[in-house]
């Protein structure tokens, strides 16, 4: 059996559906970081795969923008997160609401 | 001459204007000077345009006014007989008004704001005489109109007080009946000018007075009548003349210039204008003639036994306005401007004694309460007697002059039935004039229980009214220029009678108008103070307006009252308002309701983003399936 493109977008939705899951659910922040990554990676290997199929090269150059993107989003994300330990002492989501309507 | 045209046109408004900037401020004496001496400049160049044009007819085009698709029309001015005489007339008799008015309002604290009005008013007064369309002359008809409404309410402030109270109502309440009033004779009007313009596309005098023989004779009649109701508002003409009376409550000075000598006759000066639409629907001239002549004798029998110094006057008014619709109305429009020229003249130098009457009794009105003002107030009593003669029609006072042809064209044209009317109307005139007279300034000062005491007015007011009273005297001997001049633009209509029935005529009317003076003299001489009829039905009726006040209130007035009340709680507040407000609580309750899922909570905000998108995904897929 050879792999096709079919298998790739299965992954990627699976790997989708997962990310969202733990985005829905999670209430640790880390946790939540962590989902959004998968999330992201989800959607990268959607476009290799479309990339490839289709012989064009924007599909992986758009994948590397989300990869950089990811990696400074990240990097902020955990200086905030650092940074909310030290002052709360805990980094549950439901401790972020000071937002109310 | 243009230069002439346009001062005598614009000085008002510049002195309008000048006024208005010290409007809020307390009074100061420069504004009443000045604003004096810019009316006397309008004066001066409408002298000039009289005497300098030499008979030619000078006609101005401002600019383009209109243009919409096929409607053309310029804002233009034209200086023809007809106008030259209405602009020195009317700016003879508010530049002395307006010296006048320096005197008669000294003490009020909105003096400034009072001239700004008083010049306003003249200017729109001009606009109205001088257009060479009917549109110019519909603008200038509402800015008297406006005019008029502030000059009526000018002392606004004061209260309210009930019908039965005398003398009346309130400065507001009167200045809104009158407004109102014009308005629905306006409404005429405009729908009279919309059908000339309907008819022959245009608006201009020349070019619709040109094509007058082209229409119908039906279009002329609806023309005609819808011209005239406007004329029967702004003219106080029944069934819409309460307004008049009431709009004594103004200033007297706005008495004198605006309901008496120029507004007022603005209706005449329209029917005048329009001759030749009417020239060409003699029934409807003879139903104008009708009115006036019922309205001659209506208002002159109301200020037989009224005891209102200034609604006498403003009775009398009413009732000389008739016998110029009647002139009108049978053709004889150069009788009509004649007599609406020495009305103005004589008619405000009344008004204007009367102020000085009332400014030495403390503002009382009740001639009753009067008397024997002769020794304190020579001058103003011999300048009223003389208005009054001529008001009587007295030879050689101006009226005997006018108010003779109005009769004899009466009888000459064989209306021996108006020319009745008008005889009594003669009558009564001279009859109620002199009872004025007795009453404030004969028999014994019964002013004294009032507490008052009465001075003569200062020596500028009596030289303000002293050109008046001198053009009373004497501007009926003008007649024969003045015949020659307007000629040359109105029909001229000859008087076709014998010799012997034209001095017949003249006994007549002159015995009719002699022995209503000296049975007022004789009536009221020693101090009596019974009136014709007192007592009486008749008296009562005449007393109460013919209850026509009462009339209109009970059947007219209060069930509109009732009607807009019930438009306003059952349809405005229960359907219209309700309906807004329906939509308005659903979003307010529907924010309500929804506000609970801004909680703050991340999850549950992540949880419905993508609950959201859920749904938006199943609604693509759904749609590409449809």
């Amino acid at each position: 059996m050879t792999i096709g493109l079919t298998h790739y977008l299965v992954l990627a939705t699976i790997l989708f559906v997962i990310g969202l899951m733990g985005v829905i659910r999670r209430t640790n922040l880390l946790l939540l970081f962590f989902s959004t990554e998968i999330l992201l990676n989800a959607v990268n290997i959607a476009f290799a795969a479309i990339s490839k199929y289709y012989a064009d090269m924007t599909g992986q150059m758009f994948s590397f923008f989300i990869i950089a993107v990811a990696a400074s989003e990240v990097a902020v994300g955990l200086g905030l997160l650092v940074l909310w330990y030290k002052r709360n002492g805990t980094i549950d989501l439901n401790s972020l609401q000071e937002m109310k309507g | 001459m243009e230069k002439y045209l346009y001062i005598a046109l614009f000085a008002p408004i510049v002195s309008s204007l000048f006024a208005g900037l010290f409007a809020t401020s307390p009074k100061k004496q420069f504004v009443g000077v000045i604003t004096s001496g810019l009316l006397a400049l309008s004066w001066f160049s409408s002298i000039r345009l009289l005497f300098g044009l030499h008979e030619k007819v000078l006609h101005v085009k401002l600019f383009e006014w209109i243009s919409a698709g096929n409607f053309h029309l310029d804002f233009g001015f034209v200086a023809d007989q007809t106008s030259i005489i209405m602009m020195v007339t009317v700016t003879t008799v508010s530049t002395l008004v307006h010296v006048y008015s320096n005197y008669y309002m000294e003490h009020d604290k909105s003096f400034n704001r009072f001239f700004s009005y008083l010049s306003a008013f003249v200017f729109s007064m001009m606009i109205l005489i001088m257009s060479d369309n009917f549109l110019g002359l519909f603008i200038g008809w509402e800015g008297v109109g406006v005019c008029s409404w502030l000059l009526i309410g000018f002392w606004y402030h004061k209260a309210d007080q009930p019908r039965e109270v005398y003398p009346s109502i309130s400065p507001s309440w009167a200045a809104n009946e009158a407004f109102i009033m014009n308005r629905i004779a306006d409404l005429g009007m405009l729908i009279g000018i919309f059908l000339i313009y309907w008819n022959l596309g245009s608006l201009e005098y020349d070019k619709v007075f040109a094509n007058v023989d082209k229409l119908s004779h039906g279009t002329l009649v609806l023309i005609g009548i819808f011209l005239f109701i406007g004329a029967m508002g702004k003219s106080a003409q029944f069934p819409l003349h309460t307004w008049l009376a009431d709009a004594m409550e103004g200033p007297t000075p706005v008495s004198a210039l605006i309901h008496a000598a120029t507004m007022v006759t603005a209706g005449v000066y329209l029917v005048i204008r329009a001759f030749p639409i009417y020239e060409s629907i003699p029934e409807i001239g003879y139903l104008i003639a009708s009115v006036g002549a019922f309205v001659a004798v209506f208002a002159a029998s109301m200020a037989l036994v009224n005891n209102d110094l200034k609604k006498i006057i403003a009775y009398s008014t009413l009732s000389q306005l008739g016998y110029m619709f009647v002139a009108g109305g049978l053709g004889a429009y150069w009788i009509a401007l004649f007599h609406l020229m020495t009305h103005a003249f004589f008619k405000s130098v009344l008004f204007l004694g009367a102020g000085n009457v009332m400014h030495a009794m403390h503002d009382e009105l009740n001639i009753k309460k009067m008397g024997a003002l002769e020794h304190k107030m020579k001058w103003t009593m011999i300048i009223m007697t003389v208005a009054s003669l001529a008001l009587a029609g007295i030879w050689p006072f101006a009226g005997f002059f006018s108010k003779d042809k109005i009769l004899e064209t009466a009888f000459s044209s064989h209306h021996y039935f108006l020319w009745f009317l008008l005889w009594l109307g003669a009558g009564m005139t001279a009859f109620y004039s002199f009872r004025l007279v007795m009453l404030v300034f004969k028999g014994e000062p019964r002013y004294k229980k009032l507490g008052v005491h009465p001075h003569e007015a200062k020596n500028y007011a009596i030289y303000a009214m002293a050109p008046l009273a001198l053009l009373a005297l004497v501007s009926g001997f003008f007649e024969h220029g003045f015949v020659h001049y307007v000629t040359k633009m109105l029909p001229e209509l000859e008087a076709d009678i014998g010799s012997g029935t034209f001095i017949f005529l003249l006994v007549v009317t002159l015995g009719i108008a002699l022995s209503g003076i000296v049975f007022a003299v004789k009536k009221y001489s020693n101090n009596n103070l019974k009136d014709l009829f007192e007592g009486t039905f008749i008296h009562k009726l005449l007393i109460n307006q013919y209850y026509i006040p009462v009339l209109y209130e009970k059947y007219i007035t209060d069930p509109y009252a009732k009607l807009s009340n019930f438009a306003w709680e059952k349809v405005d507040m229960k359907i219209v308002d309700a309906t807004v407000d329906l939509i308005a609580t659903i979003i307010y309750g529907a924010g309500d309701k929804s506000k609970v899922i801004q909680s703050g909570n991340l999850s549950k905000n992540l949880k419905l983003m993508v609950f959201g998108l859920v749904v938006l995904l199943v609604a693509v897929v759904i749609s590409q399936l449809g």
